[in-house]
């Protein structure tokens, strides 16, 4: 009885005692969600046009913001005038590399392995995972290193309401990064609706061979996507590193995704915003109230338990297609 | 010339259906088990016995399990970690409370606990398929994690979190625990894993095997000819879970001698997956391939600068690991998605008709 | 060739009763009805998108019908279940081939017998004894079917890398091997030679002569049809047009138009 009051009850009255702390946590939810959605939006970029389901975004996602700052530090050392020139230049040379990495992805990985069954092209985005953890160890050491927040002129501080009988504040850079969020979606959204190359990423994820066969090329559609993926994963560094420092553990982190592509579904962009948006949120609230029940830590699994839940009543995710099997 | 079937007639069909059918086979399997049993115990250090061939079999046997599961019954999992885990502490719950028994009966008794975990973990696996399963299998695996170190229980309310093996002895030779010779350990370990490979080549040649095989291929088909895909499914994780329950307890108990909930995390069950990869799926060989290959690759590459002559950092030497393990597994998965063990049957082909090219 | 000689009892083994299958929006299937006797060899004709396949689906339990009821050996359903129909006796072969790719052609008939083979996962660990006299015996009878279609050079083939006529065979050996009341061939003859097509009919026949299997299959070829079967369903659009003996069809301006399609 007190157990069944202690899950069921309690925890809401502490959210009605303090509503202030509420509305904190479900900004945190909130923004947490963002970015997971960010690293959800580089996955559903990849598979909505390749039909690869892309283990190394996690990876990416460090090793773009690890590039930045490297490169913004080189850009320091040479004397390249005042830090927030080095850092936009490193921001261009950075994404310059994500074209790069786009191009030679695709032509050691993909281009081999046109055709193959989807799991093959997924288990080889581990190899490439460690490929990159290796790599990036190897150029830019194992220790965390902190963004260049301020040189890129992203804004510090926090803003404070009084609400509620008490305060909320919100860093300044998570609204940012909900605002940039927001942006890229609608951008990525539109682009693969309206335009033709939109159409022909769709076309590709459906069917290689159907999509070769009307002459659309295979090896541009990925360099182009996986750049985008890129990019997007250059933005999610920032945010992410703007908020904690950017080290390895960021690829861990980035298997949080996993559940916010269940519920949003593989190949919806929107669906990575809604889906982020529920796992972050449903995953503070968790943390926060009902998580001193438990002991601390169920952060680590309560996002994987929430989208496996989804998954029972919902096989395909909120947003994606229904798969009808025809025999 | 060497590899030739000819002239070996089967006259009944249990002899067609047996494990190893060519007399060639037959011979290579009683020279590694010779080998195994007899020469290594004879003619290698401790130090190789601990740091190469122990492993090497503990992990041979986890990736069997795992190689049940997504290589023949085709349910992805990526919660191989966390089953060894679940066996290794039942293990050492079970040492706890019986202090008397067998310690091998007791290992294989924890094997049990984790295929009843195993079980449980596998139930959505009949809403849920292939890649959205994997993703199933990581609730468990951070959940079992997180288990681990939340509940004082499972490692007996030691402050350190971690758990140290108790000495138990056999024929009043120490088995586990630091008394526990390299030898005795490796012999213990050969004699499980040689037993339990032998069961798992007699279920896939029979009726579940091919159930197994059945469900991986089309599920749908499989249903069509009376296969109960729950039953089949439910099995597999089972089965899986009990060989990496029992891989886990062997790599506690008769490997490190202590363990603490970080040996069981996510980058263990990559580790194996891997294996199964490089191994290839759906092969028991393979997965000693991979084992050994994912093993032994590290340690070549350790060795390799010294050998040559040049100095590079240790730091260095494992992000070349991280390195060429990744470009390897691409490189595998373009030249042979069949891994190691396809390798190994085109190998055998060619010796067919060695000395001619075809 | 002559029609084997068919309806021996007038017993229906199946009948469906208003059967009627959409997807979504899309009527697969109408108020069908009609039977199968018990050992004959009945065939369901019909132009493309008619709904020849969604009806086979039906019967075999894999599709879930909005209406109608399904009786098969006396039982009645409103839908059949996949495993409810194989242990029933109802096996199946499919348009595109759906072999194991895995395994072996023998490995893919012998698991035609797992609804047979009853030692349990005891047995089956340790292999030696109960499990590997139960394999045997069943491989005998699975080798019998190997000769029966004459494929034994191929038994250890992986199904992937035999051509599609073999691959046929080997799935109708994976029906036979479950010893159906009912089989249901959804076009046994498509994409083969004239060769091919004799070798099949051949079976098909002897199927239903020796082994009294009671036969349902879809065909496109007419000569097929009109020699194999004893009687003959069309359907067109989902819905019934016509059921009868062959000749009887044949003459029928309603399946003539459907066909070849009304001069307007």
């Amino acid at each position: 009885m007190d157990l069944l009051y202690k899950i069921f009850l309690d925890p809401f009255v502490q959210m009605g005692a303090a509503p202030d702390l509420l509305v904190q946590t479900l900004w945190e939810g909130l923004v947490a969600g963002v970015l997971y959605a960010l690293i959800a939006l580089g996955y559903v970029l990849i598979y909505k046009a390749s039909g690869v389901f892309n283990f190394a975004q996690g990876i990416m996602v460090v090793f773009a913001a690890l590039t930045l700052v490297g490169v913004a530090a080189r850009l320091r050392q040479w004397g390249v005038a005042p830090g927030d020139v080095a850092a936009y230049g490193a921001l261009v040379l950075t994404a310059l590399v994500m074209l790069g990495l786009a191009w030679g992805v695709e032509r050691v990985m993909l281009r081999p392995l046109v055709n193959q069954p989807e799991i093959i092209l997924f288990m080889a985005t581990f190899g490439l995972t460690y490929f990159l953890i290796g790599f990036g160890e190897l150029l830019f050491g194992g220790e965390p290193k902190v963004m260049i927040t301020d040189d890129l002129h992203l804004p510090r501080g926090a803003l404070e309401f009084k609400m509620l009988g008490g305060f909320v504040s919100l860093q300044k850079i998570d609204v940012a990064a909900a605002v940039i969020a927001s942006i890229m979606v609608a951008a990525l959204a539109l682009f693969f609706q309206k335009t033709r190359i939109g159409r022909a990423l769709r076309a590709v994820a459906d069917s290689h061979k159907a999509a070769l066969s009307v002459g659309i090329s295979l090896e541009q559609i990925w360099v182009t996507v996986w750049f985008a993926a890129g990019i997007v994963a250059l933005a999610t560094g920032i945010m992410w590193g703007a908020r904690s420092d950017v080290s390895f553990a960021l690829q861990t982190l980035a298997l949080k995704a996993l559940p916010v592509l269940i519920l949003g579904g593989f190949t919806s962009i929107p669906g990575a915003i809604v889906g982020g948006v529920i796992i972050g949120v449903g995953e503070k609230l968790g943390e926060f109230y009902w998580g001193p029940l438990l002991g601390s830590g169920i952060e680590s699994w309560l996002a994987y338990v929430i989208a496996l839940v989804f998954l029972l009543f919902r096989p395909q995710g909120l947003f994606g297609e229904k798969i009808i099997e025809r025999i | 010339m060497l590899y030739r079937e000819a002239g070996q007639f089967k006259t009944t069909y249990g002899a067609d259906q047996s494990v190893f059918p060519i007399r060639q086979d037959r011979i290579g399997i009683a020279i590694i088990l010779l080998v195994a049993f007899v020469l290594v115990p004879l003619l290698a250090s401790s130090f190789v016995l601990s740091a190469v061939f122990i492993p090497v079999l503990v992990f041979s046997l986890a990736a069997i399990g795992l190689n049940l599961l997504t290589g023949y019954a085709g349910q992805v999992s990526l919660g191989t970690g966390a089953f060894m885990g679940v066996g290794a502490y039942t293990c050492y719950k079970l040492t706890t409370y019986l202090p008397q028994a067998n310690i091998i009966v007791l290992i294989l008794a924890s094997g049990l606990g984790s295929a009843a975990i195993g079980t449980v973990f596998g139930l959505p696996s009949l809403r849920i398929k292939g890649f959205y399963l994997a993703v199933a299998t990581l609730a468990a695996q951070f959940f079992l994690s997180w288990s681990f170190v939340r509940i004082p229980w499972l490692y007996n309310y030691n402050v350190s979190g971690a758990i140290e093996v108790p000495t138990r002895t056999m024929l009043g030779v120490a088995v586990t625990g630091p008394n526990a010779t390299p030898l005795t350990r490796y012999l213990v370990v050969l004699s499980i894993v040689t037993l339990m490979t032998w069961v798992a080549s007699n279920l896939l040649r029979g009726r579940i095997g091919r159930t197994w095989m059945a469900v991986r291929d089309m599920d749908i088909a499989a249903e069509l000819i009376g296969i109960r895909l729950y039953s089949a499914k439910l099995l597999a994780f089972a089965v899986s879970s009990f060989y990496c329950g029992v891989a886990g307890a062997i790599m506690v108990f008769l490997w490190f001698g202590a363990a603490e909930a970080d040996s069981f995390n996510i980058d263990q069950s990559f580790l194996i997956l891997f294996m199964v990869i490089v191994g290839g799926l759906g092969s028991l060989i393979g997965s000693f391939f991979g084992a050994i290959f994912i093993w032994g690759l590290p340690i070549v590459l350790r060795a390799a600068p010294e050998f040559f002559g040049l100095t590079i950092r240790a730091a260095t030497v494992e992000h070349l690991q991280f390195m060429i393990v990744g470009a390897l597994i691409i490189f595998f998965l373009i030249a042979e998605p069949a891994g190691l063990a396809r390798l190994w049957q085109i190998g055998k082909q060619k010796l067919r008709v060695w000395p001619f090219p075809y | 060739m002559t029609a084997g000689r068919g309806a021996g009892a007038h017993e229906a083994l199946l009948s469906v009763e208003g059967v009627s299958l959409a997807f979504g929006g899309v009527k697969a299937l109408t108020d069908v009805s009609f039977d199968v006797r018990k050992g004959e060899i009945r065939a369901i004709i019909g132009p493309n998108g008619a709904g020849k396949t969604s009806m086979l689906n039906v019967i075999n339990g894999f599709y879930r019908p909005q209406d109608g009821r399904i009786t098969f050996k006396g039982r009645t359903r409103s839908a059949m279940r996949p495993y409810e129909a194989a242990r029933g006796g109802i096996a199946r072969t499919f348009q595109n081939v759906a072999l194991f790719r895995g395994m072996s052609a023998l490995d893919n008939i012998m698991a035609g017998r797992t609804l047979k083979m009853h030692r349990g996962f005891f047995w089956q660990l340790i292999r030696f004894g109960p499990a590997l006299a139960e394999e045997v015996e069943h491989r005998r009878k699975v080798e019998e079917i190997i000769d029966f279609l004459e494929i034994p050079q191929i038994r250890k083939t992986p199904v992937g890398r035999l051509p599609y006529g073999l691959q046929k065979r080997v799935e109708l050996g994976r029906a036979l091997a479950m010893e159906p009341d009912l089989l249901l061939l959804d076009e046994p003859m498509a994409g083969m030679n004239l060769e091919e097509k004799e070798d099949m009919s051949r079976y098909i026949i002897d199927a239903n002569n020796h082994l009294g299997t009671t036969i349902a299959l879809i065909e496109h070829d007419m000569g097929v049809v009109m020699d194999l079967s004893d009687r003959v369903v069309v359907l067109e659009y989902g819905r019934k047009i016509a059921d009868g003996t062959p000749d009887e069809v044949k003459a029928d301006h309603k399946v003539v138009a459907a066909y070849l399609g009304v001069p307007h």
